[in-house]
């Protein structure tokens, strides 16, 4: 299969898609970005290119739909479940190996002997527990390793700690893990995957010689051995400055989100963004072709990031503000959204006594009355109208964004918003990226898939130990 | 706001084209040996005004042999040698608030830093403070402070705006009124002379070749490529013409050699020169409104250099006189001509005006887009510029881009958002034209 490479390398997370020549996507990636953009955009393709690949054993799956039974969908779930079961497995064994090499690090420290096997109980526990994580009823909150990883580490430490009878403590576990993950993080691991999609099929069909999990295997085999050629790479996105990619390879995310936005929507004529740091009013016009834009200025107010320091504040997942919100009986009137000051205000007008939900509904006000000016700026809201980035996914925002709509524009403007507009940019990028290999333009590698590439081909010379 | 740099070094690791150009050392020369006159003007007997770019009478100044001191460019240097954030956190401490133009706290900065100039001499004090006010009304402010420190007199020439758009004999006598009774009086006084009329003739006679020979430099950039930058390349054409030398042999001398100089290029083939040296091929054509951010001046313009962008025209460097649109000093009729040239300064432009300037320099250059950099500390100029950029994308059907930074204050420059935009802007402009060539 011939894939482009769209890559939106965003402030909070990472985001890869995948097209191939007819501009269908394949296959999308997402991680967080982390503090090192080169494992980020290696991480986030990685994970597009494992998506194409499941994409691929679906189809493996549905001709052997008569052999194996059920539904191929919920096969193909249950064996990308088992995969990342896989992967996370991996993952704790190189933390492991990471809190080793931290502990041996630390010079003046006197209870090396008794943490090193406390972490390994940690991690030996951390794997029995991880099948939990997969599969149908799990009900992950997060698919980042980090994420997972840090829940699970440290309800185990609070265990280890508290069965150790104060021998080791629980903040000894906790700063060697949070010393650890960072380098696990920005570590680039290539990761063969027809290897471990086999150890997850085994995995799902272990002790069974049945022609089922023959098929399975089969099925396994055909999707890990086809070849997926990457014909072009481009990239977009907030850190674009420092984007691993040659210039000529690199979009402004304006244009990206705008041609994604109208991929997706294509009546679509106006775009707002809200992502993590800025937040982008773009018009567009029936090509998808940006006429105009405007951009917050040097101030995360009114950016998800904004959202992210509330939810901190009231101790509470980011995708919690939004539902919460709903539930306001009125709107307190906020004035300021400023980003630094956030905290204050919301501690000012708790202790006025006013109920968290109402607050919170007059934050997301506020901030969508910045995001109205912006578009007003650039030109107003065209129908239609369609919204994208990470802060779409918040249902308040969403409500509030149609009320003011309705409030200032057409009524009868449709406004968009999908709930896998996170993956706009890069899906521009790729669009851009179908460009270059349509003009017969040469592609272009970036940097770190050579690293990946050359790691990959490092590790398969080195014989199995 | 405005203004225009005088001495401009370029930064020392490029050694550019620029730097050798004759006209360019000539300039330099021109600039220190103004520099060197103020420092010894009190020994010399020579009178100081301190006056303002837009609606300078430098002619009038001259023929008196007053020596004119330009805080706008003061400010604007303090920017390019990264001593303005200093200067205005010094005003700042004297409660000068934050919203204030940061070209007057950068001079009050500098006055209450020791007024040291440019070329590392005292400033000396004014004798005389100049006022034309041609549509910025902070020059009334700015003077009003400097009096209060100076303690001096204020010579102001109030230059009516020109809101409908037109100059009625009304408003032109009214201004040549103000001269005769006033201006030219007070200046007479301080100079300690009477003026010489046909001495201040001769002067306008020089300003008007100087003139012909800028306006044939600006034109050159309907050439493609275009020979100059009219903005980033152009802020050092004004130079002469905009500080001390207009109507001196020196402005004369300067604007001819540069046409020369542009002329060759013509005849080479070349576009503009850029920090970089010769500029790439020209991939875009710009006109671009409001001024250059001067505290990164250079990081500035290779965003746009860099990926082949020109600016083939700017309203920005007409701010201290309008000639491309016919205007030239008269020396017939020397007190009408300065104020026709106060009254027709870009500054003293209501908005529709300068919408329609900006769509004639779209057309006649031929440009593929037009770039707004709205100053923030700015008010006079900054506001309605959203509705010329809706205004100019109607007329023209070419699309517009909006950056805003600030003149002076370094934190008011972020460059990562200012090159995210302008490379956005630039991208933009490219899929559009791929879009009418598909």
């Amino acid at each position: 299969m011939r894939v482009v490479v769209g890559v939106d390398l965003g402030s909070t997370t990472t985001k890869a898609v995948l097209l191939d020549e007819q501009r269908r996507i394949v296959g999308r990636g997402i991680t967080n970005s982390r503090s090192n953009y080169e494992v980020a955009c290696a991480v986030a393709r990685e994970e597009a290119l494992t998506a194409a690949r499941f994409t691929m054993l679906e189809r493996e799956l549905e001709r052997r739909a008569a052999v194996l039974g059920g539904k191929p969908s919920e096969r193909e779930y249950a064996l990308r479940e088992a995969f990342r079961l896989e992967i996370y497995l991996d993952q704790l064994g190189e933390l492991h190996e990471e809190m080793e090499k931290v502990l041996k690090s630390l010079s003046f420290i006197s209870d090396r002997s008794k943490l090193s096997p406390a972490i390994g109980d940690v991690v030996s526990s951390m794997k029995g527990e991880a099948p939990a994580l997969f599969g149908e009823k799990a009900g992950r909150r997060s698919d980042f390793f980090r994420d997972l990883a840090a829940a699970s580490y440290m309800s185990t430490a609070e265990r280890v700690a508290a069965a150790s009878k104060g021998t080791v403590s629980y903040e000894r576990l906790t700063g060697v893990f949070d010393r650890a993950i960072l380098d696990v993080e920005t570590k680039l691991q290539s990761r063969d995957f027809g290897t471990i999609l086999r150890r997850a099929a085994h995995r799902l069909t272990a002790a069974d010689g049945s022609a089922a999990g023959k098929a399975l295997l089969e099925a396994v085999e055909g999707a890990a051995s086809s070849a997926i050629e990457e014909m072009s790479f481009v990239g977009t996105g907030y850190g674009r400055q420092t984007l691993p990619f040659p210039k000529q390879a690199v979009k402004s995310e304006i244009l990206c989100h705008g041609r994604g936005a109208h991929r997706v929507f294509p009546g679509t004529r106006t775009v707002l963004d809200i992502g993590g740091q800025d937040t982008k009013a773009i018009q567009v016009d029936d090509h998808g072709v940006v006429t105009s834009f405007q951009m917050n200025d040097r101030c995360a107010a009114g950016c998800g990031r904004y959202l992210g320091y509330i939810a901190d504040e009231l101790n509470l997942g980011l995708h919690e503000l939004g539902p919460l919100a709903l539930g306001a009986q009125r709107v307190v009137k906020v004035n300021s959204t400023c980003t630094v000051f956030a905290g204050a205000e919301l501690r000012e007008r708790l202790g006025l006594g006013e109920r968290r939900e109402d607050i919170l509904a007059g934050l997301h006000r506020s901030i969508m009355l910045r995001a109205m000016s912006l578009l007003a700026r650039s030109g107003g809201i065209m129908n239609e109208f369609t919204f994208t980035g990470g802060v779409c996914k918040n249902p308040m925002a969403t409500k509030v964004l149609r009320e003011l709509v309705d409030e200032n524009y057409d009524k009868n403007t449709v406004l968009n918003a999908h709930a896998d507009s996170i993956y706009m940019g890069a899906l521009g990028a790729a669009l851009f990226g179908v460009d270059d290999l349509e003009a017969g333009r040469p592609a272009i590698l970036p940097t770190f898939v050579e690293k990946v590439r050359a790691g990959a081909a490092a590790a398969a010379a080195t014989p199995a130990e | 706001m405005t203004t225009t740099p005088t001495h401009i070094t370029r930064p020392r690791e490029v050694d550019t084209e620029a730097a050798k150009d004759d006209s360019q050392l000539r300039q330099k020369q021109m600039i220190s040996g103004h520099f060197d006159k103020l420092a010894t003007a009190k020994e010399d007997g020579r009178a100081v005004a301190y006056t303002f770019v837009p609606g300078n009478l430098t002619e009038l100044m001259l023929a008196l042999d007053m020596l004119p001191v330009l805080p706008e460019i003061n400010a604007l240097q303090s920017g390019m040698r990264k001593l303005s954030g200093n200067y205005i956190t010094e005003a700042e401490k004297l409660g000068h608030s934050e919203d204030v133009c940061t070209y007057v706290k950068c001079d009050i900065g500098m006055m209450k830093s020791g007024n040291i100039g440019p070329t590392g001499t005292k400033l000396p004090d004014p004798n005389i403070l100049l006022l034309s006010y041609t549509g910025c009304f902070t020059f009334m402010k700015w003077f009003e402070l400097l009096k209060e420190e100076y303690n001096c007199p204020v010579a102001m020439l109030h230059v009516p705006y020109q809101g409908d758009g037109h100059i009625t004999p009304e408003m032109r006598t009214y201004v040549i009124e103000q001269l005769e009774r006033e201006v030219i009086p007070a200046l007479e006084k301080a100079a300690g002379k009477k003026l010489d009329m046909d001495r201040l003739s001769d002067l306008l006679e020089r300003s008007r070749k100087a003139e012909d020979d800028l306006v044939a430099v600006w034109e050159s950039a309907q050439n493609t490529p275009s020979p100059i930058d009219g903005y980033f390349g152009g802020v050092y054409y004004i130079g002469p013409i905009f500080s001390a030398f207009r109507g001196t042999q020196d402005a004369c001398d300067y604007y001819a050699m540069l046409r020369r100089e542009v002329e060759q290029r013509v005849k080479e083939g070349k576009g503009p020169v850029t920090p970089d040296g010769d500029a790439p091929e020209e991939k875009y054509r710009l006109v671009v409104e409001g001024p250059p951010n001067w505290t990164n001046f250079f990081d500035f313009w290779r965003m746009f250099s860099r990926e082949g962008a020109t600016v083939v025209s700017s309203t920005y460097t007409r701010v201290g006189g309008l000639y491309d649109t016919g205007f030239r000093h008269d020396p017939k009729d020397p007190l009408g001509t300065l104020a026709d040239y106060c009254l027709g300064c870009y500054t003293n432009l209501n908005l529709p005006m300068r919408t329609k300037l900006l769509a004639s320099y779209i057309e006649k250059y031929k440009a593929d887009g037009f770039l707004i950099n709205s100053v923030k500390s700015c008010n006079s100029f900054s506001a309605g510029q959203l509705l010329m950029l809706r205004e100019l994308e109607r007329k023209t059907g070419v699309p517009g881009g909006f950056i805003e930074s600030d003149l002076v204050d370094p934190r008011y420059f972020g460059k990562a958002n200012i090159e995210n935009r302008v490379q956005s802007y630039l991208q933009m402009l490219e899929a559009r034209k791929s879009r009418a060539s598909a």
